[in-house]
């Protein structure tokens, strides 16, 4: 039995509210009914904050009734991914070493969404401090796919995925380090993007690799994607790598279509290694893409196949430095081992060893072995170049394609335990979409339809640095076709 | 408007380096054949502040050189002739007005650590570290 559904949409349910036709207060009950239903089986939250999320909605409705407007998200039901913080609220990172926490400031985009008029519904269930691909790493236990409790929803924000397919939230957000949005929202059916590097603040969400890690949103339609994309960007003094420009207009351009729009589908990207139902539903977004207009080719983007092996040396590295911080002193779990000679090292290497799981235990040895002294060239250093490499040819491909074309994930949604065995295995989930991260580039997964196993396949549309409202709008037709 | 400002931050020459389609993916002669040892696992453990089992340094022995074994590819390419990318953004020296704000309430934080004495955190002894 699926759990899924496909609405109700955050744009009708602003506008209804901002018009005085609903309350939010009668939305969130709606929404807060599903979680009760069937939160149990699905554990697409770490926290549901019912209480704070009635005061929130309550807030909404008095200000429409005071003759104020909310915001473009009055009284929307939205799942935060439990990596951003929230002022006086636990911000686990699905990890037992924050188990607990609770911030003492909010991320900017959690600020900028409330002062919109988003109701939040609850912190979501990741993969332990965002490494992975199905939430398996969580340390409180798995998500479950609405379509197929049976299968994971994909991760690392597989919780913000399942809750906006289940109608727990009618949007998510979600952070993307190498493909952490689109491919959970590939396997649950969902419209998942990542921004621009720098279009979002990064105030407020907890590092793992920071020249990667970018924030993005989760809805049931591409309008909706964009109108919680809009509200998020922008400039934010905080954060030193947010691009110095306002939020870009995103849902004006919306409707205009793809009418000789230069499509290239990445070759490197879409034979080997995808399986077949999955690939014949690539090209069913292209022609739906050629049927409205656009002209469909091929492009070779050889490096990408090399993104793989650069990612898994510079987010472990980035991850190992970022992580240094959970260290027993400031916050979060301390152990401390018996004897009367403890001394702050004991403590921090048995503090390290409790609280962090096995993916993110290994990925700080493989990060701290890649800049360890005699390796650092071999591994980070080339990794960087080959990074360079990849940022030149998508360039050279830009000059003659304006948007590109792949799969999100190589498969549909997998069962529970089918990739934890070979660490290999389960990285090759991100293949597709770690080359976006990479460059720093915008990148959207689409629903287009299902596999042969009845499960949903995400197509996905690449730009380069900036083309936000471009592949919104490519999106927007395959969307519109299927 | 707004994207053509914007846009100066992306566009750099560096997105226009000299890499054509077709590179020259040449391996070097002396790729390094798998290096990584028990005693590296060891060494590295104790630099990354990890206090592992017996059993998780065995484990991450055979799963680092898997992944490292993966990782060959590229550190076999010739790549010599491109800059390193640290970083997406060419965004350097980023300033921002040098103006009084609020920061975290010191109570707030402190209340959120493990052992806290005087408005300070409270550790373990840090010397005689051997």
């Amino acid at each position: 039995m699926s759990l899924a559904v496909s609405g109700p949409t955050a744009s009708a349910i602003a506008h209804g509210v901002r018009t005085g036709e609903r309350r939010a207060v009668e939305v969130l009950e709606e929404h807060l009914a599903r979680v009760s239903a069937h939160e149990g089986d699905i554990h697409a939250f770490n926290l549901v904050l019912t209480e704070q999320a009635r005061a929130q909605a309550a807030a909404v409705d008095d200000a429409v009734a005071a003759g104020h407007d909310p915001g473009p998200l009055a009284g929307v039901p939205i799942a935060l991914k439990d990596n951003l913080c929230t002022r006086g609220i636990p911000t686990t990172c699905s990890s037992k070493i924050l188990e607990g926490w609770r911030p003492p400031y909010s991320a900017t985009v959690v600020e900028r969404m409330a002062a919109a008029g988003a109701v939040f519904v609850g912190k979501t269930n990741l993969d332990e401090f965002a490494m992975g691909s199905s939430t398996e790493n969580s340390a409180f236990g798995p998500s479950h796919n609405p379509h197929d409790l049976t299968r994971v929803p994909g991760g690392s924000s597989g919780g913000s995925a399942a809750a906006v397919t289940a109608g727990f939230a009618a949007l998510g957000v979600g952070s993307d380090t190498g493909g952490s949005i689109r491919q959970p929202a590939a396997l649950c059916g969902v419209v998942g993007m990542k921004p621009t590097y720098g279009l979002v603040s990064r105030y407020g969400l907890i590092a793992f690799a920071s020249s990667l890690d970018q924030i993005g949103p989760f809805a049931h339609t591409v309008e909706d994607a964009a109108l919680l994309l809009e509200v998020m960007a922008g400039h934010d003094p905080l954060d030193s790598t947010s691009i110095p420009s306002p939020s870009p207009g995103l849902r004006a351009s919306l409707g205009q279509g793809v009418k000789g729009l230069r499509v290239g589908i990445i070759e490197e990207l879409s034979g080997e290694g995808i399986a077949a139902d999955v690939a014949r539903r690539t090209v069913f977004a292209a022609e739906a893409l050629a049927a409205a207009g656009a002209k469909i080719d091929t492009v070779s983007v050889p490096a990408t196949r090399f993104g793989l092996s650069a990612y898994y040396l510079i987010a472990p590295a980035e991850c190992s430095s970022n992580l240094a911080r959970y260290d027993g002193v400031r916050y979060g779990l301390r152990v401390t081992p018996e004897g009367n000679d403890t001394n702050i090292a004991d403590m921090m290497a048995a503090t390290r060893a409790a609280g962090f799981g096995p993916e993110v235990r290994r990925r700080i040895m493989l990060g701290t072995y890649a800049l360890s002294a005699g390796y650092y060239d071999a591994y980070y250093g080339q990794a960087q170049r080959l990074r360079t490499l990849i940022i030149a040819q998508f360039a050279s491909a830009y000059e003659r394609f304006d948007v590109l074309l792949t799969p999100t994930a190589p498969t549909t949604a997998f069962a529970f335990g089918a990739k934890t065995a070979d660490p290999m295995t389960m990285y090759l989930n991100d293949v597709c979409t770690i080359p976006s991260n990479l460059a720093g580039h915008p990148a959207i997964s689409v629903p287009v339809g299902v596999g042969d196993d009845g499960l949903p396949v995400g197509a996905q549309i690449l730009g380069p640095a900036l083309s936000e409202a471009l592949i919104l709008r490519a999106a927007r037709v395959i969307e519109q076709a299927l | 408007m707004q994207r053509r400002e914007a846009r100066r931050f992306i566009d750099t020459k560096r997105d226009r380096v000299e890499t054509p389609l077709a590179y020259d993916y040449r391996p070097m002669s002396a790729a390094r054949e798998s290096p990584l040892t028990r005693a590296d696992v060891v060494h590295v453990a104790n630099l990354a502040r990890l206090a592992l089992s017996d059993d998780e340094l065995d484990r991450l022995t055979t799963e680092l050189a898997g992944i490292l074994a993966h990782a060959q590819d590229i550190s076999a390419l010739d790549l010599s002739g491109l800059p390193p990318t640290s970083h997406p953004l060419p965004l350097v020296n980023v300033f921002r007005p040098d103006k009084v704000r609020p920061g975290a309430d010191r109570s707030e934080v402190l209340a959120m650590a493990p052992a806290a004495e005087s408005d300070r955190f409270r550790v373990p002894k840090i010397l005689g570290e051997s």
